[in-house]
This record gives structure tokens, C-alpha cells and sequence, in this order.
């Protein structure tokens, strides 16, 4: 299976029924393809839709309906329109249950930097900062690794998102959580050992005696699915 | 007061220097023709606050591919590699702010507020330079309050008045910026007669809008 897909089958699971979930754009958007047909969950996108559905059949797309990414998307039947303000007030006034984010680093601390490398690249944080530092539940879903390198450090070493602690990491390898104490190792992936989390992570883990095999989401069945039919 | 105007008139009173607000997230809700003509027009050392700068032949980054832009306050250039490149090599000074936190300083700027408090931002970049006050216990940053000279926004509807009513996800910026410029100039999909737009529907009240772009010689050029 796909680095990816593991990810975003392993974070779909901790999205809740009634949970209000902001997907960052890129692996975190995926996430919404592993969620079980039956679930109500409700995505908000902050360029102002609370609803938002996956993309109409092909030529039902209305060119004023994207996503942050400003790709095309669809609305579910009670979905509701906001502008900017109202869509960071639900974001920073503790309206948004989860929001799902990548990431570039995250250290001991729980500290998330996910939104520019100085000198190479000036993205922006575009909502970054907000949905951390504003979001219920922080969960970062990012590959354990980049090129070989730890992503998972002692102390990031690129500017900060936000000093707010994140909820969760989800990688391809494991589940870990920050916690006060440090980072937790809460799940293996299949056919991953503590030994090769362990030598693939930059900073100190807790290990725990016990620590279970990650659950993946088995049903693949697309929300888009649920949706369209 | 006749607010209908061309695109031409409305582009000429823009002086180069301005400061423009310009709605759209990812030019989705962008005053295309109004950008287009300030191309056209060839207007010069702008300041644009906007959401990002949209793509390099669309939305505000025709304004920046164009090299009319001094300076941009936005949040993101992630989708723009030639604002990247400008900023980079200092072609264009750049104020990067979360997107949350534009959207309130405009709204401060709109509503009359010197600034709002907010915990985005705390402990990094953001708060360089920055007054940090605290509230009950709370660290929030001080993040003062932004207007601009115009303007430039969009809406799906228009009647003669200047009531405004948005089309989904490109009300966004829209809205809010409405209320935070000297002047401002919307630039309606459709123009409609007074009272097609029930009271309920109008996001933008008339009293916001200063011109009204009247649709060109043929259908939404």
C-alpha cells in the first residue's frame, strides 16, 4: 500500500460523527476517500463552506465553488456559505473540531513547522497558523521521512506554525503523541518494528511495552461514492 | 448618485501608488475585467492586500507577472512561483499574514477598530516587532487594523444601488473588504433592477459601494 494511503486510511479513523474537520490540501485532502459510507462528518474549507462535499460528475462544477486549493468541489445538501471572517472566526473561536495538516517538521515539544524553508520557498502560511493555534484537535499526517531524513526532530530548526502542542502525528511507520512528558509511540504500522521507528526518528520517543499494531480504515469506500450515488 | 461605470473610468481612478484591496482566493471571486485593466492601464508601484496572489496568469498575479506591485500584504504565494521569485529576489516587499488575522485586520480596518487580539501568531515570525498584551491570563498579539485607498471586489449580483449579493465560495474576501477602503469598486457578474436582490440576500449593503463596473459592449467582457 501506499505511503499515503495508509496515512489517510489511519487518520480517517479519528474523525468522528458531528465532528466539524478542516483537511489541509495535498495527503490530508485524502483523508475524506477512507471515511466509512455511513459517517457524518462535516468538512469546512476556509475559503467559506461549511459542507463541503467532493466534486459533482464531470460538467456539474460551478467555477465559484472550490476548495482551498481551489480545485473544484461540491456542497452536501445543508451545507452552508460563509465569508472569510465568519470561516476564521469558526477556526479560531474553537468552532472546528479536527483539522488535518502536513508537515515539514515536528519536535519533542509537539511544535509543527509546515509552512515555508527560508530562502527556497515562500509559500505562505495561508490558514496554517490559525487552524493550529485555533482547532479542538491538531493532527498532523505527513511521511515519516523526507529523502531519507528525520521529519520528527528534537527541535525544528524551521519557523514555527504555532507554540500549540499538536494532538497527533500520523506516519506511514507509526502513531505518535506529544504529550507533556514527550513524544509517545502509540502504534506500529504493520511490518514496522520499534527498532525502525525509533533509528527513522530524530528525537527521543517514549516507548511503551506494549504498543499496538496500527488500525487501518479497511473500507475503501470513497466519500465521493457515498455522495454522487 | 449614478454609481454605473466603465471598467476603463473606474481603472482610471486609481493612481499609481494606491493601495488596493482585491477580493478572490485564488482569483476565484476576483474583479477579473478590474485587473485586466489595471494591466492594461499599466498602473504602477502598487500595494495589494489580498488573500494570496493566485496563480501567474490569473487573479492578482497578472498584477504581480506584470511587476505593478511594490508591495503585497497577503498569506500565501504558494500557488504563484514568479510572486515567489519576485519576493525573493526583493523585487516586491512582502508582509505575510495568517489568513485570520488579515481577515480581521481588514475587519478592523472596516469597522472602525484599531486592531484585534489574537493568539495566531505567538511565538513565531508573526510576532516580531509586535506588541503581545495580556488579557485574563491570555498572551494575544496585537495585530493593527489595515485600509486601502480602493476597493476592488466582486459579486455575482449587483442591482443599480450597489446591493450586493455572492455566488459560494466567492463571497470570501469580498465581503469584508467591502467595508475597509476609501472607494470602493465591485465588479458584478449580473446587474439587476432595485429589489431583484430580497433585503434577506443582500450580503453587501449599497451603502458600501461606491461604482458599480457596468458590464462592457458585449456579455462579461
Amino acid at each position: 500500500m501506499d505511503d499515503k494511503v495508509i496515512i489517510a486510511k489511519r487518520v480517517a479513523l479519528e474523525l468522528k460523527n458531528d465532528d466539524l474537520v478542516n483537511l489541509g490540501i495535498g495527503l490530508p485532502t485524502m483523508v475524506q476517500n477512507y471515511l466509512p459510507r455511513d459517517a457524518e462528518v462535516y468538512f469546512q474549507s476556509e475559503n467559506g463552506i461549511v459542507g463541503m462535499a467532493p466534486v459533482p460528475g464531470h460538467g456539474m462544477e460551478d467555477p465559484s465553488l472550490t476548495d482551498a486549493g481551489g480545485g473544484h468541489v461540491g456542497a452536501i445538501p445543508g451545507a452552508a456559505i460563509i465569508d472569510s471572517c465568519l470561516s476564521f472566526g469558526l477556526i479560531r473561536g474553537g468552532h472546528l473540531d479536527v483539522t488535518v495538516l502536513g508537515g515539514l517538521e515536528v519536535d519533542e515539544e509537539g511544535h509543527l513547522a509546515n509552512w515555508m524553508v527560508p530562502g527556497k520557498m515562500v509559500p505562505g502560511m495561508g490558514g496554517a497558523m490559525d487552524l493550529v493555534t485555533g482547532a479542538k484537535r491538531v493532527i498532523v499526517a505527513m511521511t515519516h521521512t523526507a529523502k531519507g531524513k528525520p521529519k520528527i526532530i528534537k527541535k525544528c530548526t524551521l519557523p514555527l506554525t504555532s507554540i500549540r502542542r499538536v494532538n497527533l502525528i500520523v506516519t506511514e511507520m507509526a502513531v505518535i503523541e506529544p504529550t507533556e512528558q514527550g513524544l509517545v509511540l502509540r502504534e506500529l504500522a504493520p511490518h514496522v518494528t520499534k527498532e525502525q521507528v525509533i533509528a527513522a526518528t530524530g528525537a527521543s520517543l517514549i516507548v511503551p511495552d506494549d504498543v499496538p499494531e496500527m488500525p487501518i480504515a479497511e473500507d475503501a469506500l470513497a466519500l465521493t461514492e457515498a455522495v454522487v450515488s | 448618485m449614478k454609481k454605473g461605470t466603465s471598467c476603463i473610468h473606474a481603472v482610471e481612478l486609481i493612481p499609481d501608488g494606491a493601495t488596493l484591496m482585491i477580493g478572490g482566493f485564488i482569483g476565484i471571486g476576483s474583479p477579473h475585467r478590474v485587473i485586466d485593466e489595471l494591466v492594461r492601464q499599466g498602473r504602477k508601484n502598487l500595494t495589494v492586500i489580498a488573500n494570496d496572489s493566485a496563480r501567474p496568469d490569473f487573479g492578482t498575479g497578472k498584477l504581480i507577472a506584470a511587476k505593478l506591485v511594490r508591495k503585497l500584504i497577503t498569506t500565501h504565494l504558494g500557488l504563484n512561483p514568479e510572486a515567489q521569485r519576485q519576493v525573493i529576489a526583493g523585487e516586491i516587499e512582502l508582509e505575510l499574514c495568517p489568513q485570520g488575522t488579515l481577515a480581521e485586520r481588514i475587519r478592523a480596518g472596516g469597522f472602525g477598530l484599531g486592531g484585534v487580539l489574537t493568539a495566531t501568531g505567538i511565538g513565531t515570525v508573526v510576532a516580531e516587532k509586535k506588541r503581545t498584551i495580556e488579557v485574563e491570563g491570555k498572551e494575544f498579539l496585537l495585530e493593527t487594523a489595515l485600509r486601502a485607498d480602493f476597493a476592488l471586489i466582486a459579486a455575482h449580483r449587483s442591482d443599480y444601488n450597489g446591493n450586493l449579493e455572492y455566488s459560494l465560495t466567492a463571497r470570501n474576501f469580498n465581503m469584508v473588504m467591502a467595508t475597509a477602503a476609501d472607494k470602493v469598486i465591485v465588479e458584478p457578474e449580473h446587474i439587476v433592477p432595485v429589489g431583484a436582490i430580497p433585503p434577506d440576500m443582500v450580503a453587501t449593503p449599497f451603502v458600501c459601494v461606491d461604482y458599480i463596473v457596468e458590464r462592457g459592449d458585449s456579455y462579461g467582457r
